[in-house]
């Protein structure tokens, strides 16, 4: 087992800079992920560390191993690929045999190894299928299985997920986790799926257009966005813009909006604040007073999506359309059309520098 | 109803023609072969006088086995040589390679009396002259393109992470290419060494250029003997070749699937 380092590492394909100046510090035995749309250079630094090919500049370490030259098959990692790539001439048994095979390893030892690998994927009597007899999911374990009999440092996931339906994704997510937490491997995982990102990882870092947005644990990155980006990238936000006040924005009517969060601003400067959609209570404006809450907007609903456990309303408010999300509590549902009020707590708003 | 039928039948008596248009004369050239009048006449007597007087024949069986040297050394080359220059093309990326692919084809079209003229000269030129060695040549060259485009074709449907995830777990260049690439590719390496085979073992024009009287293979000398005078022994050997060459095919057919998986 081992951590990775990757400092200031960049890559340029012609005058396209798929990497830029990109540094991440991936503790050992944790589970990672590359959270970015395409193109943002997630999977370029995954094929950075998995030794595919190499930076322009920068270093890359595994377990304090300078490994930035050293090609593929000697740096001892795993990796699952999007589309698995299973090797279609053999059985499921030799793909996982496969690894310990190219290293000259003992017939017996592995027969056990592969058998021990496939029990823990759950495909111990499937050995002697070919890969075209089985199914996505079955293709994935067999991917990971072969992935991991080998005790790579690293285990390297190129959205494995991605080609699995929507229930049998979420399955293979807790037991990716598993099995991680089983093996203890030092994993980094590649998705554009920001659910995934926040479900399975340790740590998420977001990457755009080739450069680091943000990274740490989930939460810190749900609740203290330090962009727009990262706030509406990392599920949904309300961005209010407007000029740092000192302790929140003002927005150009006038109203304050107080931040219990973020970068000290000078006063004046363009700024923004982000409000997650399920922070912000929703009541009719008839009789509510704004009292007791630092923040307080008025606004009409324009439309509200029922989803059975919660509710989406779309409130109107000069110019702009907000989002808030309420829990099916029984409570009484507004209509649409409805004049209401939004109140929210400086805790529940960051401020981000423009 | 009956337009069904009727064009049933039509489809019915159209393959029977094909293969009568394919095999009658071949069936009868075999029929002949055991045919005791040397000028093919009739009524028919069994006679298996043609090939004991083939086995006489030292000049016909000197040239057969001519042939099948050389056909077996130029499938073996073309087909490594092919198979090799087909993957140098699939993974690198090299200054002048898009040229290289385009000059691969025109050898294919380009008349092989024009071909063999070419390399006659050639040949002469730089002191090899004719013989076994320069026909041997001249069919290794003449097979090449059909392997590398064969091969390549294969190739097309290779998906590179496969090489990727071997190299991923361990394996070297070696490894990778023994034991996931060449396993994908093999159908096409097979077909394309049948290719090189035939246009080896069917050539005539361009070994006609470089043979000379006591160095020749077996459609020359076939060519050569019909000159002099029709002989029934000529039928005898075809028959033999093609009997062969025909369980060859359906061996290879019966082994290796073609189109790959299933």
């Amino acid at each position: 087992m081992a951590g990775v380092q990757v400092a200031n590492v960049s890559r340029s394909f012609g005058a396209h800079k798929a990497l830029d100046d990109v540094s991440i510090d991936f503790p050992d035995g944790g589970f990672y992920a590359l959270l970015g749309p395409s193109g943002s250079g997630k999977t370029t630094l995954l094929r950075q560390i998995a030794g595919f090919d190499f930076p322009d500049t920068g270093r890359i370490a595994i377990g304090g191993e300078s490994v930035e030259r050293v090609p593929v098959e000697k740096r001892r990692i795993g990796m699952v690929f999007q589309n698995y790539a299973l090797f279609p001439n053999m059985s499921v048994a030799d793909n996982v045999a496969f690894g310990l095979s190219v290293r000259g390893e003992p017939k017996g030892t592995i027969a056990t190894e592969v058998q021990r690998a496939l029990d823990l994927v759950q495909l111990g009597k499937l050995g002697g299928r070919r890969p075209h007899q089985l199914s996505g999911g079955q293709r994935q374990r067999v991917a990971l299985a072969r992935a991991i009999v080998t005790k790579p440092r690293v285990l390297l996931l190129d959205e494995p997920l991605g080609a699995l339906d929507k229930a049998l994704r979420v399955d293979m997510q807790i037991e990716l986790k598993r099995i991680q937490r089983e093996i203890g491997i030092t994993t980094i995982f590649v998705t554009h799926d920001q659910e995934e990102a926040l479900t399975m990882s340790d740590r998420i870092g977001i990457l755009r257009d080739g450069r680091l947005v943000q990274e740490g644990p989930p939460e810190e990155i749900y609740d203290k966005p330090q962009s727009e980006f990262a706030a509406t990238f990392l599920g949904d936000a309300n961005i209010f813009r407007g000029d740092a006040t000192g302790n929140g924005i003002r927005l150009p009517d006038g109203t304050t909006i107080a931040a219990g969060s973020g970068p000290s601003l000078a006063a004046g400067a363009k700024a923004s604040c982000a409000v997650r959609p399920e922070r912000i209570q929703i009541s009719t404006g008839a009789g509510t007073s704004e009292a007791g809450y630092a923040n307080t907007l008025r606004g009409q609903v324009s439309k509200r999506i029922f989803a059975g456990n919660n509710s989406t309303y779309f409130v109107d408010r000069d110019g702009q359309t907000l989002k808030v999300i309420v829990q099916n509590t029984g409570a009484e549902r507004l209509a649409e059309g409805q004049e209401v009020i939004l109140r929210w707590s400086p805790e529940s708003t960051v401020l981000i520098a423009a | 109803m009956a337009t069904t039928r009727i064009l049933e039948w039509v489809g019915r008596f159209y393959i029977f023609l094909l293969l009568g248009f394919l095999y009658l004369p071949i069936i009868i050239m075999g029929l002949m072969s055991f045919n005791a009048s040397p000028f093919y006449q009739l009524p028919f007597e069994w006679t298996t006088d043609w090939y004991a007087s083939l086995w006489q024949n030292d000049q016909l069986i000197a040239a057969t086995w001519n042939s099948i040297e050389i056909a077996i050394i130029t499938t073996i080359l073309s087909t490594v040589l092919g198979s090799m220059a087909s993957l140098a093309l699939y993974r690198y990326d090299f200054r002048g390679k898009k040229l290289l692919q385009a000059l691969l084809f025109p050898p294919i079209a380009i008349p092989w009396l024009i071909t063999g003229t070419a390399m006659l000269i050639f040949f002469f030129g730089i002191g090899i002259g004719r013989g076994l060695i320069a026909i041997l040549l001249g069919h290794v060259a003449l097979a090449l393109p059909y392997v590398i485009v064969v091969v390549s074709a294969r190739l097309q449907t290779f998906a590179p992470e496969l090489e990727e995830a071997a190299r991923s777990l361990g394996a070297n260049q070696w490894q990778v290419t023994v034991r996931v690439t060449l396993p994908w590719i093999m159908p096409g390496v097979i077909a394309g060494g049948l290719f090189a085979f035939a246009v080896s073992f069917d050539q005539f024009v361009v070994s006609y250029f470089l043979s000379t009287p006591g160095q020749t293979t077996l459609p020359v000398e076939i060519y050569a003997a019909i000159r002099k005078g029709f002989t029934p022994e000529i039928n005898a050997v075809s028959t033999i070749i093609i009997v062969v060459s025909m369980a060859l095919m359906l061996l290879t057919a019966r082994f290796f699937k073609f189109g790959g998986e299933k």
